[in-house]
């Protein structure tokens, strides 16, 4: 195999020296001290969450605090690891929703098997599932991370209606028939 | 219906689906005739067993006839020397109109097109927006149809029509009127098949409302099929109201274990967890239906008297060592063998083979379990296999309710071992007493006092968790599939038979557990069994020839698909 002597050529005077290499890491340093910081005091600071995130799936209220979930399963049903289980449950006829009739009994959402995909939410009918903007969760077991219904309305929150399809229905059903 | 003469009358007739020539059972109508053709009318009020009303207007179709001269009567041609079509002017109904010779049906035209887009947005005018809280949803014709022939849109933009919601019409239907397209589907079947009308509509136009007759209810025992051919959500079962979406069931068939009847059913579960049974078509035993009593029977695999440890004495213990005694109780001393009309032929074929093991004779009775007949689809016998007891050799007479000479065999100390199959004997004039003179093996689903007072008691399998067969009344032979798994610990399928048939003839005689491998024994032993197999029997049943028992008096009345033989019954 033929090999090739590479030649090594001496240093100069100035690279003997250090000193522009010093000198050049120092100008870089210098500029950054006095540029606004690039990262966050993570924890202490958060990011901001752009518009359209999907981070941890909730489920929400509408501003009149009606749960709007409906527990129509078609989130469970397209979740891709099969993360959310829900048992689905009745409205006591006492109730003031009980013109909506069904409600979920438990809903629960598996954090550790989400994959933050967002079909349960393109899925519902009743936009009643949100992923919204929490991306970090931590817990000492299995069994924490798997949300149940009451975690998730709190994580869930309200949020802006802009059909009030179930009020409306009532609103028909006070009113009635025109002619009759 | 037919207007050609008796002399040429056919079996069957051409006619032209969309220019495909088709041939067709003469008589049908175009519903029926384009579905032979492999392609699909759209309908709601029209429904193979029940009458035709024509009301839903889906299923629109343009229609014409060959024509024939006025004058002279002889067929018109074209210039092709084709027979020329008269095509009706307007759209006709597919339900109403039955096939002829030569007639042309076009089920894609652009008018047919519009017509359906028309009769859906009409339905949908009033429909309300309740898919996400609607049992229906997932076999909703309605959702199908919307998809499959709508406009894809809305234009409505009133206020929808406000009728009953969430209204009890019957111990076991809910109904939901704004839901209801007015088919009479129901009405027809209360009226024509359940014999109990007590549904009717009120009120005219898109006021009309589906209600029960004042002071009416709809519990009539055949009220769920109502919400089975209900094409939307509006009636529903109350059993299964908001228990499961649909979409989840897996669907198993089986069989009715009410009666001897043997309803076909088709059991949805999910995760092994049962949720409903519905009626499984079979035009010659139950068409599309069946009884109410029959679709509360899944609560048996959670019953809270439900058996599932093996136990000696009432000490737990292991399937092999509970089996093991039972056998060395059978090869020492007169056995004899209690088993039951529930038991699948395989189960009561293993128990003639173990029975042949042991020493001597072996009688064998089965518990009857005798009540009236409806006429429709519950038998005077409770007993859905009684029947296969019977070719299989297990008896050889019709069961009664009391066993008396097992009394008088446990009393006299001529029975020594007793072998119970899923009945409480307790029940059928043995006393404690004569239960704890024998060595009592149970083998059963349920506790009960024969299980108590058993020496060694061993857990059954319900329908539900097994493969196996029935024969019906009909002497129809049915399989069933196996819809969930059965409680832990229990053997699973026939392992509970075959492995004490395998003890009892000390490792000699060993069948696989499958039904599959008990068929291939039956059908070598039991002449009505000759080249069958469990795959070959078809899903709708086997008839076997019924000779060798015509001298038998069943107890089975009349009933839907079936006729007793009177003169046996009357001798």
């Amino acid at each position: 195999m033929a090999t090739k002597v590479l030649e090594r050529k001496p240093l100069s005077l100035a690279e003997q020296t250090y000193l522009p290499q010093i000198l050049g890491g120092m100008k870089i340093t210098l500029r950054n001290m006095f540029k606004p910081p690039v990262t966050l005091e993570y924890p202490d600071e958060r990011p901001d969450i752009p518009e359209g995130y999907r981070g941890v799936p909730t489920l929400v209220k509408d501003p009149n605090g009606r749960e709007k979930c409906v527990s129509c399963q078609l989130c469970e049903f397209v979740c891709p690891p099969r993360a959310i289980r829900i048992t689905p449950g009745e409205i006591d006829a006492e109730s003031d929703t009980a013109h909506v009739e069904k409600a979920p009994k438990e809903f629960e959402i598996n954090m550790l098997r989400c994959i933050y995909c967002g079909f349960c939410q393109e899925v519902c009918p009743e936009e009643a599932i949100f992923l919204q903007d929490i991306f970090s969760l931590s817990g000492y077991s299995r069994e924490e991370l798997v949300y149940q219904k009451d975690k998730l309305y709190e994580l869930g929150g309200t949020l802006p209606d802009q059909h009030y399809k179930w009020d409306r229905k009532r609103e028909a059903e006070l009113a009635g028939n025109p002619h009759h | 219906m037919s207007t050609m003469s008796d002399d040429n009358k056919q079996d069957t007739v051409t006619i032209y689906v969309d220019d495909q020539p088709v041939e067709v059972p003469a008589g049908i109508n175009l519903v029926e005739a384009v579905a032979v053709a492999g392609k699909e009318v759209p309908h709601y009020c029209y429904h193979p067993k029940l009458s035709v009303v024509g009301n839903c207007r889906m299923c629109l179709v343009e229609m014409g006839t060959p024509g024939r001269d006025r004058a002279t009567g002889e067929p018109m041609l074209d210039e092709e020397g084709n027979p020329k079509i008269m095509w009706v002017p307007k759209p006709v109904i597919g339900c109403a109109t039955n096939v002829s010779p030569g007639m042309h049906v076009k089920t894609e035209s652009s008018l047919v097109k519009d017509c359906r887009e028309g009769v859906m947005e009409f339905l949908l005018v009033n429909h309300p927006l309740d898919c996400p809280i609607c049992d229906q949803a997932g076999e909703c014709r309605l959702q199908e149809f919307a998809t499959d022939y709508g406009r894809g849109y809305s234009r409505f933009v009133e206020q929808k029509n406000v009728k009953p919601k969430r209204t009890r019409i019957g111990p076991r239907v809910t109904l939901d009127d704004e839901r209801c397209i007015l088919c009479s589907r129901c009405i027809r079947f209360c009226e024509e098949v359940a014999d109990d009308p007590v549904l009717g509509f009120i009120d005219r136009g898109s006021y009309t409302t589906l209600t029960t007759f004042p002071g009416k209810e709809l519990d009539n025992n055949y009220s769920l099929n109502t919400v089975d051919i209900c094409p939307v959500g509006a009636l529903t079962s109350t059993d299964f109201r908001f228990k499961m979406r649909v979409w989840f069931l897996k669907e198993t068939p089986s069989i009715d274990t009410e009666s001897s009847v043997g309803c076909n059913t088709v059991v949805g579960s999910r995760e092994g967890t049962i949720y409903r049974i519905t009626p499984r078509r079979n035009d010659a035993v139950n068409d599309t239906w069946m009884p109410d009593s029959g679709r509360t029977l899944y609560r048996q695999v959670d019953a809270d008297d439900r058996m599932t440890q093996y136990s000696i004495e009432g000490r737990p213990c292991a399937a092999e060592e509970a089996l093991t005694l039972a056998s060395t109780y059978l090869r020492n001393g007169r056995s004899a063998i209690v088993a039951s009309g529930r038991l699948s032929v395989e189960e009561q074929y293993l128990l003639t083979r173990i029975a042949s093991h042991a020493p001597g004779e072996t009688p064998a009775w089965l518990v009857a379990r005798h009540a009236e007949g409806d006429g429709k689809l519950l038998s005077a016998d409770r007993n859905p296999n009684v029947r296969g007891a019977l070719v299989t050799g297990l008896i050889d007479r019709i069961p009664e309710a009391q066993l008396s000479q097992l009394s008088a065999a446990l009393e006299s100390g001529k029975v020594e071992n007793l072998i119970v199959v899923g009945e409480d004997i307790t029940q059928a004039g043995i006393s404690i007493d004569q239960i704890k003179k024998a060595n009592v093996v149970y083998i059963g689903a349920v506790h009960c006092d024969t299980a108590q007072y058993a020496k060694v008691e061993i857990p059954l399998l319900t329908v539900f968790e097994k493969a196996g067969s029935f024969i019906n009344q009909q002497f129809r032979v049915q399989k069933f599939a196996q819809a969930v798994p059965g409680p832990k610990g229990v053997l699973f399928g026939l392992s509970n038979f075959t492995q004490l048939l395998a003890a009892v003839s000390d490792g000699k005689d060993r069948i696989e557990p499958s039904p599959a491998a008990v068929w291939t024994e039956m059908a070598a032993a039991i002449d009505e069994f000759k080249e069958l197999s469990f795959s070959a029997i078809p899903s709708t049943g086997q008839l076997i020839p019924a000779d060798r028992f015509a001298d038998l008096p069943f107890v089975e009345g009349k009933s839907l698909h079936f006729e007793p033989r009177t003169a046996v019954a009357d001798a």
